[in-house]
């Protein structure tokens, strides 16, 4: 009886001494990272290696989902602005919309299910057929030689992403706005250009971008690094890697939202 | 070269969390020797090698490697130790984003600063010695499963180390891969004056090429020998496991809580 009653306040403890336990581990893990880094930032190819699989292979799903971003924006603002009259100002709205909020997360939200996910996997992998095992008995630290280069190539690759996410999404914008619709070129550019802002706007979704870079980069090379070494635990390693992923973004955004602007 | 052995466990136990794995290991491995660890799956084999590797530390006791203690070195000191020693693992667990050379130049490249065309030349030689020269290009992906452990164990030859640990070598081969497989850790044994520790549940195969063998069974070394004390052993034990007989001392069924007629629903009745 009482271990009926008890049973749902037990899993309740279990859950959240487990969740801070994660936090804690990643917390110390990142530490780990940090101190390794020297050794791999020194052998620069490595990292470049890993910036080419996380960075240079998601190029295709970033450029043609910013540039279908831009579009949409172009014909739902123009639809929008023109009920008011000031369809002038579309420019300005594709700009603001990408730059502020739409490329930073949505270019982190792809980053973390195309490569996040198969950073996850790739370390869960090598740890299932025991490779970092191998690496730690051939007295290589697997943090410094696996880790540290993904996570940087990460914290790397991601604000160059949401860049050309949203340079892709302007021009889509300008396509629908100026070249379908018919909109004015020279008053779409240069309302964008009043409006933009280099410092507010510019520089602090570019920052936003680099929290999610960071973010995103060390829940996938956790995950991967404390998969449980089995063909199931690697898959929910992964599963886990998305959806944390997905709701850290989104959370870190409105914190970061709140903050800078 | 001094007389003590190269390996001594003294009263070594580990366990992990509540179960018990080894309890009260002492071991020795003489230097330039060959030695076996047989038992039976679960009995603590590969703790043992990860016990002497220093990737787990004993709760007591004491691991001696070369006249040093494994069990309380710091990181620092375990790295320079495991340098000096090659690991082959079970099913090879070679690099599956490098090459084969990559693979075997692994170390080289991490531990030394040799020029690049010297670390080419000793890939090709470790390579030729186990057999495999010309592989160089291919993937692990790309091996068949006993071509994948002779290149793993080119790898862990790479820095000519001073103690090989091979666990369970011959898992999972054909008949000539493990002659094969045998024959070169025999040879490495003997053309290198190579301490070795060989955890295996093999037993014809390991008798024909050890030294010594330690059998462990319930995280306790359950006898010693050499391979032809071993084989002319009257011990109903050694005989169940060297013949592989079903019925003996061992049994072989899990040890479940309830009968078997309480477990089928018809005992329900």
């Amino acid at each position: 009886m009482f271990n009926t009653l008890a049973s749902p306040f037990r899993k309740l403890g279990e859950l959240t001494i487990n969740a801070v336990w994660r936090l804690g581990f990643a917390t110390r893990f990142l530490g780990a990272i940090l101190m390794y880094s020297g050794q791999s930032l020194m052998r620069l190819q490595m990292t470049i290696r890993e910036v080419y699989f996380a960075g240079v292979l998601s190029l295709i799903i970033i450029v043609v989902s910013g540039l279908f971003v831009g579009m949409v924006l172009g014909l739902q603002g123009y639809n929008t602005l023109s009920r008011f009259g000031s369809a002038d100002a579309l420019g300005a709205l594709v700009a603001l919309s990408l730059l502020r909020e739409l490329g930073p997360v949505l270019a982190a939200l792809l980053f973390a299910s195309r490569s996040g996910s198969a950073m996850t996997a790739e370390i869960g992998l090598m740890k299932a057929t025991e490779q970092l095992d191998a690496m730690r008995v051939m007295a290589v630290n697997p943090i410094a030689r696996v880790v540290a280069p993904r996570f940087w190539a990460g914290v790397i690759s991601m604000p160059v992403l949401a860049a050309l996410f949203n340079v892709m999404g302007v021009f889509g914008g300008y396509l629908i706005g100026v070249v379908m619709i018919g909109l004015d070129a020279g008053t779409f550019w240069s309302q964008m250009q009043a409006n933009v802002d280099l410092h507010s706007d510019v520089i602090n979704g570019l920052i936003k971008s680099l929290v999610f870079g960071i973010a995103v980069t060390l829940i996938a090379v956790f995950e991967g690094y404390d998969a449980t070494p089995t063909a199931s635990g690697v898959s929910s390693a992964t599963t886990r890697t998305v959806v944390t992923s997905a709701l850290v973004i989104l959370a870190l955004d409105f914190v970061l939202t709140a903050f800078m602007f | 070269m001094s007389h003590d052995p190269y390996i001594e466990l003294r009263n070594v136990s580990f366990g992990y969390g509540e179960r018990q794995i080894l309890s009260n290991i002492n071991l020795r491995v003489p230097r330039g020797q060959l030695v076996a660890i047989m038992g039976g799956s679960g009995s603590g084999k590969t703790t043992l090698l990860r016990l002497i590797s220093g990737q787990v530390r004993p709760d007591s006791g004491e691991v001696w490697v070369d006249g040093k203690n494994v069990a309380t070195m710091n990181t620092r000191e375990l790295y320079a130790h495991r340098r000096k020693m090659g690991m082959l693992f079970q099913f090879g667990a070679l690099f599956t984003d490098l090459s084969v050379a990559d693979n075997v130049a692994f170390p080289l490249r991490e531990h030394t600063a040799l020029p690049e065309d010297m670390i080419r030349d000793l890939v090709t030689l470790k390579l030729s010695a186990v057999g495999l020269r010309g592989t160089q290009t291919l993937m692990p992906a790309e091996l068949s499963g006993g071509m994948a452990r002779r290149v793993a164990l080119a790898r862990a030859i790479a820095l000519d180390p001073e103690l090989m640990l091979y666990d369970e070598p011959f898992t999972g081969l054909d008949p000539i891969s493990l002659g094969v497989i045998a024959h070169l850790i025999k040879r490495l044994n003997q053309a290198l004056g190579t301490s070795a520790v060989m955890v295996t549940h093999d037993v014809q195969k390991s008798l024909e090429i050890v030294d010594y063998v330690y059998f462990v069974a319930h995280g306790e070394i359950a006898a010693e020998g050499s391979p032809e004390t071993v084989r002319h052993s009257d011990s109903p034990w050694l005989k169940q496991f060297v013949h592989g007989d079903p019925d003996g001392p061992v049994h072989f069924a899990y040890p479940a809580d309830t009968s078997l007629a309480d477990d089928l629903s018809a005992g329900a009745r």
